[in-house]
């Protein structure tokens, strides 16, 4: 009968652990009012986990708890904890009970005993206490005391009846590489419990790596397979995959790269809360355009985090000056965060930490990661994969715009798939390259996605100057990109033409207009002669009335002296009348001798 | 078996009377667990090593954790049953229902007594 009760349960309600990760994971948790075990090797994580969940229950759900420590000193367990910003020592006064239940290693054992007492005392404190949660803290350190298996047996039932009387969420922590019988205890531990969380450590290349798997969780879904696990200010964190519902807010807002000609490459921007993932080979100034994305947040007042690797951030700031990039006042506001990374002694899981601490501190609404890659130079690749998901996850939850650099071998933007992944998860993803042509290398850049957007499938030759960096456009000659002296030429021999042209045109224009100008000059030289001309032909009236005048006076001087003559005789009559023909033609002539004279 | 805390053996220690072997009173502490099997079965050994070993020259206090677990708590014992010698000399525990009757006897100081 009580089988088939707890085969069936109710309805199963669980308890955030507060370990970042594990409670997706688990689908909310641990179970409630029943127990859990927690199996791993030591330094894996399991008092912490245990801890964790303990200081969760304290702090934000105010529910009273009891950590039993088999193995450790509660001052010890302090002293571990004091990294976390826990206060445990605050806690322990209000909240959590810390009990030594170390045996003293002058206690001599005579036969057999049972934890028919302790759970006695336990009991009792939670009732004094309105204990909710219950943590077993190495508890193999215990049953190995037990002179048989038989024994461990049955102090596993007593323990297991105790709690389930209790109504308190329990996690039992035990060693698993114990003895053979010790393997036994576990073995039946795990047959009690509701849930069984194993921990593993191990080295990969060199560094350690912690890792988490769920093996069982009674009436439960759950996330399969092993998680990698790291350690940050506010404890335990888990890379855990996304859940499989995608709740993230879809954004129309757009955010600008602080590189106008990316800008309008991008359609306006990078909307708001995406992530782009920016891969290269080494110099193909990542760190520049992660740094004018950066620089453009803060100008518009946006709280920003840089993260980077392996290169301090007074560096970066320095040789981001050099091409145009100030963030040195931004840094001093405090509007600039700057974390840099080690990656040759911290592994993945304690970046993760480490930032998902500094998200939670400096809220940003703009991040770079530059460059993520970095994480996977770090212990294996698996569990830096999960990792970078992780994080880009994280930060996509918080609706923060992020810009990720990844590092890629050759110009082959492929390589990066293969690698972390990360370009599966981005919504946008421009690859910069250097393309080797006529002798050169120049960088390209080219936008491979960008979800959400209509881009420019284009590559264009990134241009880098003091003043910052510029998109050149880029000459497609037969299906070919061209760039740098290609690119050069090409312009030149296209300036040239339009030079040819335009000296063409002044040509043309300069022989028209000097052809309009001796037009000109030589109506002006006729307008001369005309002019010329005209006075001639008054000066000839003047001239014919003077002499008509002096004729007519001459005349009748004639005419008196004719007169006179007359009186004398008639033979000059014929004369007369010539000279009055001739100033009759000549006037005739005025006329038309103009014609006649210029015509040719 | 009752409970609470009391003294087994109220009666004065008979030192140096005819026993070198026995100088000084010792005293116990017995942490039970109400009447848990081994509680009982270590209330019984003890019982047996004190007549045979330490005569009366001894005085033992019983406490039964599920009526007293401060006690046990500042006491800083957890596991029952659990024997605690606080004098003479340096206080020693020995946890378990103390059926080797050696182990008993090596932590409490005591030589074994040659037979009868």
């Amino acid at each position: 009968m009580a089988a088939r009760s707890r085969a069936a349960p109710k309805t199963l309600s669980k308890v955030a652990t507060g370990v970042s990760g594990f409670d997706e994971l688990s689908r909310g948790g641990l179970p409630r009012n029943r127990t859990s075990l927690l199996l791993g090797g030591p330094g894996t994580g399991k008092t912490v986990f245990a801890l964790q969940a303990l200081v969760n229950a304290a702090r934000i759900r105010r529910q009273p708890g009891i950590f039993v420590a088999f193995e450790e000193h509660p001052a010890q367990i302090f002293e571990n904890a004091a990294t976390f910003d826990w206060r445990l020592p605050a806690l322990a006064k209000d909240g959590i009970f810390f009990l030594n239940a170390q045996l003293s290693p002058a206690a001599v054992q005579s036969g057999d005993f049972d934890l028919g007492g302790m759970l006695a005392i336990l009991g009792a404190k939670k009732r004094e206490l309105g204990a909710q949660w219950i943590v077993f803290d190495g508890i193999d350190v215990l049953l190995a005391l037990l002179p048989d298996p038989g024994a461990a047996m049955r102090e596993i039932y007593r323990l297991r009846d105790w709690l389930s009387n209790n109504d308190l969420t329990a996690i039992i922590t035990t060693k698993t590489d114990s003895d053979e019988s010790a393997a036994v205890n576990y073995g039946f531990l795990q047959f009690m419990v509701d849930c069984v969380i194993r921990f593993d450590r191990r080295l990969e290349q060199s560094i350690p790596v912690r890792k988490l798997e769920i093996t069982k969780y009674r009436g439960s879904d759950f996330a399969a397979g092993e998680f990698p696990l790291g350690f940050g200010p506010a404890g335990m964190v888990v890379a855990a995959p996304e859940m499989a519902e995608i709740r993230h807010e879809a954004s129309r807002e757009r955010v600008s790269t602080g590189f106008a000609a990316l800008d309008s490459m991008l359609g306006g921007g990078l909307l708001r809360g995406s992530s782009t993932l920016i891969t290269g080979a080494p110099g193909t100034s990542k760190t520049t355009l992660s740094g004018l994305f950066a620089e453009s947040a803060c100008r518009r007042g946006e709280r920003t985090l840089y993260v980077s690797f392996d290169e301090g951030g007074e560096r970066i700031r320095r040789n981001l000056t050099s091409v145009g990039i100030e963030l040195d006042a931004h840094f001093k506001s405090g509007l600039l965060r700057m974390y840099s990374g080690r990656t040759d002694q911290v592994n993945p899981e304690e970046h993760l930490a480490r930032i998902t601490a500094l998200l939670r501190e400096h809220r940003p609404r703009c991040i770079v990661i530059d460059p993520l890659s970095a994480i996977a130079k770090t212990g294996a690749l698996s569990s830096a994969r999960a990792i970078c998901n992780r994080l880009i996850y994280r930060v996509r939850d918080e609706n923060i715009t992020a810009v990720i650099t990844a590092l890629v071998d050759g110009d082959d933007p492929q390589a990066e798939a293969t690698a972390l992944q990360i370009s599966t998860i981005a919504d946008s993803w421009i690859h910069l390259s250097y393309l080797v042509h006529g002798g050169e290398r120049n960088r390209a850049l080219t936008i491979v996605k960008s979800r959400g957007t209509q881009h420019s499938n284009q590559v264009r030759e990134l241009v880098l100057s003091a003043s910052g960096p510029a998109l050149a456009d880029v000459y497609s000659s037969g299906g070919e990109v061209l760039m740098g002296t290609l690119r050069w030429e090409k312009e030149a021999e296209e300036s040239a033409r339009k030079q040819r042209r335009r000296d063409e045109y002044g040509r043309k224009r300069r022989e028209l207009e000097s052809a309009e100008a001796d037009i000109a000059a030589r109506i002006a030289a006729l307008q001369l002669e005309l002019d010329r001309q005209r006075a001639e032909l008054a000066l000839y009236a003047r001239d014919d009335e003077a002499r008509q005048a002096s004729s007519g006076r001459l005349k009748n001087e004639r005419k008196r002296l004719r007169s006179v003559a007359a009186a004398a005789g008639t033979a000059s009559a014929p004369a007369r009348q010539r000279t009055a023909r001739t100033s009759t033609a000549a006037r005739r002539n005025g006329n038309g001798g103009r014609e006649s004279r210029h015509g040719g | 078996m009752a409970a609470g805390s009391h003294d087994m053996a109220g009666k004065p220690a008979r030192a140096r009377k005819g026993d070198a072997a026995v100088t000084t009173v010792v005293v116990m502490r017995l942490y039970i667990a109400g009447g848990a099997p081994n509680s009982v079965k270590a209330i019984a050994n003890l019982q047996a090593i004190c007549e045979q070993h330490l005569r009366s020259s001894y005085r033992l206090e019983l406490i039964d954790v599920c009526e007293y677990p401060q006690r046990a708590l500042d006491d800083g014992v957890l596991v029952t049953p659990s024997l605690t010698k606080v004098s003479p000399g340096p206080a020693t525990n020995v946890i378990g229902n103390l059926s080797d009757t050696g182990s008993v006897l090596a932590a409490l100081g005591v030589r074994a007594r040659a037979m009868k």
